[in-house]
């Protein structure tokens, strides 16, 4: 088994790079993935569906860290995503700061509010934890709906652009933040490889398993919790911050209960405690999201009948469906499945909480 | 003095509604250890029911909503029993895959609500009291909130004596306290689990008829925005105290009246607090005994 | 006698419920000493390693550990502090191999357990401490990257030990070490914790094998409903009369 998981890692060090190097000439090229991209891989249009599906899968990555990695079962952790959208949406809008100073101050606000929250609702594990992370999100949305003054409320912030750099805005230039997302993405990637090689990942580990047993030995497990929520909350931040370049709007949507609880399928599905499962998984539904909606648009499908035309244009519902099949027949998600051809053998579900 | 009342009145009114999601929320929890995200979906599904039985029977009397209300419950009921046979039994006892298995089927069948009936409200027709005001002590009080105050005493009522004087209850009571004893005793507590789950889900869908006539609509999110409340009003009153849900539903709602007056709209914010405040120093809630 | 003691328990009391489940107990435990623990089913040998290792908090009376009351401390400072031990029912991590269980360990005794900047790595000190304590314990080598949820039961109990090793507690305490342990594999095992205790370690032990106890120990404690009956050399406890209808007397 260790020399299978040398494979594999040495596999990875192959595989990363190559997929990275051919997303990242997507937007030179005129590659085509009829029925998946809009149009070819050049078109602005497919940039913005890839890129804002990097950024849900690093967004999904931060909650494997959370739920795969630490065990923590979170219903807030779109907080730290809107602390992102809302955060730089604010600031451009009410300050002369330039973008990436400014992304600098957001990406610590969410390290400082993931330090302090965090601090707080790991007095309580379980779906007590749950709760109190449900009930911060919650609260971070009331503060958004109510003071439509600064946030504009349920229509959304709008960004300013006015300190954007002109490279980063207009749809020609949609292919510079294709690639800002992928390099997120890959940081991300990376950040959280590194986390759960870490000794503190280690720790980490062990906590999810039995924290009893890790204070036995004398390790304080609320620190090394802290810093997964910590890491968590950063990424989640960073993601949206570019998101929201990437979509010009902050919306309420973006703190919605609904997000978290997407993400939570997304990990589910591919996979607790696979990090390519995540990291897919948030690709793939973003792209569905994206394109479910313009291909229930499409005239073949309005002549289905209505039975078949409904569900099949809503994302939601095709994505909830298939949650709850995997849950009922497919423990381990679908890294587990695949994991079982590789081996041969039937994957082991990890325990969640 | 007539601000307070009218207050109180409102207050009482939604604390009903909470009531309707939250009792059958905390009962599930207490038996089974689920936590059930699909009961606003069950709310949900009982309020469309009645609206759409409504529309066929037509007009606003007395005797209409009555039927509506029947057969929302009735909805409710059949939608909820046959989630547990399908979904959570198969499951039995993994407690966060069940939970799981809820969240799924609450992203999927609002997004299917919202498919089939738009996501914009429909508009309910109420009765024509319902939507005169009575005076009390100078306040002019919506007739609805005493529809729904008096609904939801009779159902806690109802609960309550289920609970306590018939075989099922005592099992479901035992169950609350020690499943694995009750189980001990050869007792098969798989079919109490179906029956907690028909009752939350009848109770949720009457509750949904109810919510309709109060916010005079239904809409695919009706469910959702409740259930967020009621997850506060159950882990506040304790999971799997009937009792306990039905005082923090009022303390909740009839709070978030008064914050929303008096503190400048900050109802739902002094909520969060108050339920954050709760799960730190009291993790177990108000009446609540043990964590599953 | 109490400045050469290690550990000192003072009229320790626990009441749940108003049910009385240690009942003032005292005595003391010298530097270097292996003191057997017995005492019936529900005698509430358990509970006392609970309270001495913070898994519980004493109603009455206070622990001391080298003259220092442990009545402030956390689980995990006492820990720190020198106390180790094992668990009735084996208490691992299960989705962790064998390796990673004893490298935690490990770790915590090296120092820098939960840095961010450093790797775990096949040939760091903590890797050659885990994998000395893993052939102390005779866990075969094969075992080492088996997840710990599915080793057998000895293999487990092999595993406990070997976690202790790592930490290299002063106070050890064993909660029923051998219990489950197939007959073949006892010896082994008695070699491993005589071991334990030769390099100077204080060691309490529970274990309901009461000639492997009595082979093994220096004094033996009876303990009877919470209550301390006897607390002496083997020979002398075997030979106490309350001890033997108390305990003893139950056998045929
Ligand atoms: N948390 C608790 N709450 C209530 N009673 C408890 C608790 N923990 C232990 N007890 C009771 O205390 C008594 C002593 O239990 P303990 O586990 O210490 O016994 P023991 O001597 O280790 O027995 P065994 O040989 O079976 O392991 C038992 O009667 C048990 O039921
Ligand atoms: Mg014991």
């Amino acid at each position: 088994m260790n020399f299978l998981s040398e494979i594999f890692k040495r596999r990875g060090l192959i595989v990363g790079p190559l997929l990275v190097a051919a997303m990242a000439v997507l937007p030179l090229i005129d590659f085509e993935l009829p029925g998946i991209f809009p149009g070819p891989s050049s078109n602005p249009g497919t940039l913005q569906i890839l890129a804002l599906a990097l950024l849900i899968g690093s967004l999904a990555l931060s909650y494997h860290l959370l739920l795969g990695v630490a065990g923590l079962l979170s219903f807030g952790h779109a907080l730290y995503f809107a602390i992102g959208t809302y955060g730089l949406a604010i600031l451009l809008r009410q300050t002369d700061i330039a973008l990436l100073p400014a992304m600098l101050i957001v990406g610590l606000v969410g390290l400082v509010v993931a330090a302090v929250l965090g601090r707080i609702s790991l007095q309580v594990s379980g779906i007590a934890f749950a709760m109190v992370t449900l009930a911060f999100a919650q609260a971070g949305s009331v503060l958004i709906r109510r003071n439509s003054e600064i946030t504009n409320g349920e229509e959304g912030l709008p960004i300013n652009t006015a300190n954007v750099p002109d490279y980063l805005v207009g749809v020609v230039n949609t292919k510079n933040l294709f690639w800002l997302a992928l390099v997120i993405a890959v940081i991300a990637f990376l950040l959280v490889t590194w986390f759960e090689k870490s000794r503190a990942g280690h720790v980490v580990a062990a906590t999810r398993e039995n924290e009893l047993r890790v204070r036995v030995l004398g390790i304080r497990p609320t620190r090394v919790k802290i810093l997964a929520v910590v890491s968590a909350g950063v990424i989640a931040t960073v993601a949206g911050m570019v998101y929201f370049v990437l979509q010009s709007t902050a919306s309420p949507a973006n703190i919605s209960a609904d997000l978290t609880l997407t993400l939570l399928v997304i990990v589910v599905l591919g996979g607790v405690g696979s990090r390519w499962g995540a990291l897919i998984g948030g690709v793939i539904y973003m792209i569905l999201d994206q394109r479910l909606t313009s291909l229930a648009r499409a005239p073949e499908l309005k002549e289905l009948p209505e039975f078949l035309y409904i569900p099949l244009s809503e994302p939601l519902f095709l994505l909830g469906s298939i949650f709850i099949l995997v849950v009922l027949f497919l423990p381990g998600g679908f890294a587990g499945l695949a994991k079982r051809f590789r081996t041969g053998k039937r994957a082991k579900l990890k325990e969640l909480a | 003095m007539s601000d307070v009342i009218l207050l109180l009145m409102t207050g009482l009114g939604l604390g009903a509604l909470y009531f309707l999601i939250a009792g059958g929320l905390s009962l599930i929890y207490g038996l089974m250890g689920v936590l059930n995200f699909a009961h606003g979906s069950f709310l949900t599904v009982g309020a469309i029911a009645g609206w759409e039985i409504s529309k066929l029977l037509g007009g606003d009397s007395w005797g209409v909503l009555l039927i509506s209300m029947v057969v929302g419950a009735l909805v409710g009921a059949v939608v909820a029993t046959a989630t547990e046979l399908l979904l959570i039994r198969p499951l039995y006892l993994r407690h966060i895959e069940q939970a799981l298995i809820t969240v799924g089927l609450s992203l999927a069948s609002v997004a299917l609500f919202e498919g089939i009936w738009g996501v914009d409200p429909n508009y309910v027709s109420r009765p024509p009291w319902l939507i005169e005001v009575t005076k009390i002590a100078g306040a002019l009080v919506p007739n609805d909130r005493f529809l729904l105050i008096g609904s939801a005493v009779l159902v806690l009522f109802g609960m309550l004596a289920f609970l306590r004087y018939t075989r099922f209850g005592l099992i479901i009571r035992a169950g609350v306290e020690n499943r694995a004893m009750v189980q001990a005793l050869g007792i098969d507590v798989r079919r109490a689990f179906t029956l907690v789950f028909a009752i939350g889900g009848a109770v949720a869908g009457f509750g949904g008829v109810l919510a309709s006539q109060y916010f005079g609509y239904v809409s695919p999110h009706l469910g959702g925005n409740l259930l967020i409340f009621a997850f506060i009003v159950t882990i506040i009153g304790g999971l799997g105290s009937l009792v306990g849900a039905a005082i923090a539903s009022v303390l909740v709602a009839v709070l978030q009246q008064f914050a929303n007056f008096y503190l400048g709209g900050t109802g739902d914010l002094v909520i969060v607090v108050l339920l954050i405040v709760v799960l730190l120093t009291r993790p177990t809630g108000l009446l609540g005994k043990r964590a599953h | 006698m109490s400045d050469l003691s290690v550990l000192e328990l003072k009229g320790l009391g626990l009441s749940i419920g108003g049910a009385r489940i240690i009942n003032d107990v005292s005595f003391s435990v010298p530097q270097g000493q292996m003191l057997g623990l017995i005492g019936p089913n529900g005698a509430g040998k358990t509970t006392l390693f609970n309270l001495i290792s913070g898994l519980m908090m004493p109603t009455e009376g206070e622990i001391l550990l080298r003259g220092k009351s442990l009545s402030k401390q956390s689980i995990e400072a006492r820990s720190r502090a020198g106390i180790g031990r094992t668990f009735q029912t084996s208490s691992l991590f299960p989705g962790l191999s064998a390796f990673e269980n004893v490298r935690l360990a490990a770790q915590v005794k090296i120092g820098g357990e939960i840095s961010l900047f450093k790797f775990p790595t096949r040939k760091d000190e903590a890797s050659i401490l885990t994998k000395q304590c893993l052939d102390e314990v005779g866990l075969a080598q094969s075992q080492h990257e088996t997840l710990a949820g599915v080793l057998s039961h000895g293999d487990r109990r092999k595993l406990e030990i070997a976690m202790l090793l790592a930490m290299d507690p002063s106070v050890i305490l064993l909660d029923e070490p051998m219990a489950g342990v197939a007959s073949a594999d006892v010896p082994g095992l008695v070699e491993v914790i005589r071991g334990v205790h030769s390099s100077g370690r204080t060691v309490l032990m529970v274990e309901h094998h009461i000639e492997i106890v009595l082979g093994l120990v220096d004094k033996v404690a009876v303990l009877h409903h919470g209550e301390l009956l006897a607390l002496d050399e083997p020979s002398k406890v075997m030979a106490n009369e309350t001890v033997q209808s108390a305990y003893l007397g139950e056998k045929p």
